[in-house]
């Protein structure tokens, strides 16, 4: 019974970084209708800045310093590849986000080379563990479901008590009534991809020293993420939360019936099962999806 | 003549012309690459039949080849020796479909034949294909892609993670694939000059097929299924047949491809199924421009000889995430378009293209 509860442990962990994932790929859907496949790569770049400024910087710094990096690049990208684009069509903005994910990829390979690397446990060492009756916890497992919580809180504020947040939300519910009432839509883009960046690096940060990162990382991470955001129905961050952990439980258990190899092939499997059958997600509306453009 | 296949005579010409060249500046060893050029070209012209005139994004093409390189490389290497007194086993011999060869230490091999595990090959794509095209082709724009990427990667997966396939290592030591005696599909270098005219006219053939298909009545069933689906349907067109179709056609030019590569190889491993080569199919039909047959054929055989060469070196990868978004920024349709085709697709999709997010 205890084995059952330590792979629910497991599940969890991983699920929360699949729903971070998920919560950054529907910030910029909202904001844009654009499915990013870079986001991944959003995770990855957090993870091996803040491992890289760990070297001579305290951790919290280095967390910081990685985040600020990485929604830098999230401002460059929009800017550079998106935002002059006037009405591209969907198969456009599928294969840009792929090239920038390739992009992304390759230059973390050419700076970082292709070695594993980790940060330190923020508390505690790998061996430290806290027995909650019976099952054991690493301290990290803590810290990554706990800075997952406040991340979703602390987004649910932004967008329904700032000013930005809801101006977000405006230009996502119509664009050109937004603009008609003063909003900067083409900044809220730019804004959006800051914060997902900024949210997928503070996941990248909190999961490596348990999952580690290495320069191609960030595709699997990706696919996992949609599959969550599709899972909870695409857009609806609170849903991504659940739908995380249920994925993430579910890979964890798994092991028990198929090779590990194919773990990976479970959560994609599960992605076509819910695309075929019910594409609006599970906690989503079934007619809201119908408006929806894919 | 009909115009159509005025390029089909220049094509050929050139790829004569490639061939003599290099016999007279005594340059033979770019055959090798050429040829391996030619049978990943195959996969893009089919890709390209899907892509660019069905409308319909694939990103999981690469698991197709290698289904096709798989399978053929599995069926001709698998010893049967042990088990040839079961009447499963016998039956096979009897109709022919084995075949003995010697291994490296001089015994016997006992498996099938190579022309019958192309067929096993081909027919297994075919079944795969219309098993996940039925549910997969109903989805549209991000769905669609992220489905087919879906695929690609528990192919890649599978063929990672499965013992019996050689996990991480593939399965070496494939046998040539005898066309007729004496042409042998394999890396030998007596058989270059025959290969490579071998896998050029196996492309070319390929081409005639499709440019066939395209101007036929299924080829304006499609073109007008591209531009406007719904309206399609309304003149009785049955549209998501015909995109089936289209999608295990070409999964049937991508298994072919993988069976001949793998066997021209000796050997096939799992990078073949990687989302990177999946990715790199649908550069090379953008850069081609979507919906032109011989613009993905030309970027083909450059990009992917340059790439066989090792001209992009460790950036290889990023030349082809480079080359996507660049063209898709500045030319999303393609650098060699052909500007009729391209007005007449603007005039049908130009709503489309204005509407989508």
């Amino acid at each position: 019974m205890d084995l059952v509860f330590q792979y629910v442990v497991a599940g969890i962990t991983y699920g929360t970084i699949y729903a971070i994932v998920a919560i950054g790929f529907n910030i910029i859907y909202n904001a844009t209708g654009i499915i990013n496949f870079a986001q991944g790569e959003f995770v990855m770049l957090g993870g091996m800045t803040a491992v890289t400024l760990s070297g001579f910087l305290p951790l919290p710094l280095a967390i910081l310093g990685a985040v600020a990096v990485t929604l830098v690049v999230g401002a460059v990208i929009e800017i550079v590849f998106i935002r002059w684009l006037h009405n591209p069509s969907v198969l456009r903005m599928i294969i840009i986000t792929i090239g920038i994910s390739i992009l992304a990829r390759e230059t973390a390979l050419h700076i970082w080379g292709e070695g594993v690397r980790s940060l330190p446990y923020f508390t505690g060492t790998s061996e430290t563990s806290i027995n909650l009756g019976g099952v054991y916890i690493s301290p990290q497992v803590l810290w990554a479901v706990g800075i997952g919580a406040v991340v979703v809180a602390a987004l649910t504020a932004f967008f329904n008590y700032t000013l930005p947040g809801r101006q977000m939300r405006a230009c996502s519910a119509n664009r050109d009534a937004a603009r008609l009432c003063g909003v900067n839509a083409k900044n809220m883009v730019t804004l959006s991809f800051m914060l997902s960046a900024a949210i997928g690096a503070i996941g990248g940060c909190v999961v490596c020293p348990i999952t580690y990162v290495q320069y191609d990382s960030g595709t699997p991470l990706a696919i996992k993420g949609f599959t969550v955001a599709i899972l909870g129905g695409l857009g609806n961050s609170t849903a991504a939360v659940g739908a995380g952990m249920l994925l993430g439980i579910l890979e964890s258990f798994s092991i028990w019936v198929l090779p590990a190899a194919y773990k990976e092939a479970v959560s994609i499997f599960l992605l076509l099962i819910i695309l075929f059958v019910r594409p609006s997600g599970l906690f989503g509306s079934v007619e809201a999806s119908k408006l929806k453009e894919f | 003549m009909r115009a159509r296949y005025i390029p089909v005579v220049a094509f050929t010409t050139l790829i004569v012309a490639i061939q003599l060249a290099t016999h007279f500046t005594d340059t033979g060893y770019h055959l090798t690459q050429l040829t391996m050029t030619a049978y990943y070209s195959l996969l893009v012209v089919g890709l390209c039949m899907l892509t660019g005139y069905a409308g319909q994004i694939s990103i999981g093409h690469a698991g197709f080849f290698a289904i096709g390189g798989y399978f053929s490389a599995y069926l001709t290497t698998h010893n049967l020796l042990s088990q040839q007194e079961t009447a499963f086993v016998s039956m096979m011999k009897k109709a022919g479909l084995l075949a003995v060869r010697p291994d490296l230490y001089g015994g016997e091999i006992l498996n099938v034949h190579p022309w019958a595990a192309c067929l096993a090959a081909i027919l297994a794509a075919v079944v795969i294909a219309y098993l996940v095209g039925g549910p997969v082709l109903k989805l549209k724009g991000h769905y669609l892609a992220m489905a087919t990427l879906g695929f690609g990667v528990i192919i890649y997966r599978i063929a990672l993670g499965t013992e019996f396939l050689g996990a991480a290592d593939g399965i070496s030591d494939v046998p040539g694939f005898p066309i007729v005696s004496g042409v042998d599909i394999a890396g030998k270098a007596s058989l270059r000059v025959v290969n490579y005219y071998a896998a050029w006219g196996l492309v070319i053939a390929g081409m005639v097929v499709l440019l066939n298909l395209i101007h036929s009545r299924v080829g304006r069933a499609l073109a007008s299924i591209h531009g406007a689906e719904d309206a399609a349907e309304a003149m009785g067109i049955p549209a998501a047949r015909y995109k089936l179709h289209t999608f295990v056609l070409s999964a049937v030019f991508a298994s072919v491809a993988g069976v001949f590569l793998t066997h021209y190889n000796g050997g096939i491993g799992p990078s073949e199924a990687s989302v990177m080569k999946s990715v790199r199919y649908v550069a090379i039909v953008a850069i081609g421009g979507m919906a032109n047959l011989w613009g993905a054929l030309s970027m083909s055989l450059v990009l992917n000889y340059l790439s066989l060469r090792g001209y992009f070196g460790t950036y290889d990868d990023a030349v082809f995430g480079g080359i996507l978004i660049l063209i898709m920024l500045f030319a999303p349709d393609g650098l060699l378009r052909r500007h009729l085709l391209a007005d007449l697709k603007r005039m049908v999709s130009g709503g489309a293209e204005g509407e989508a997010p």
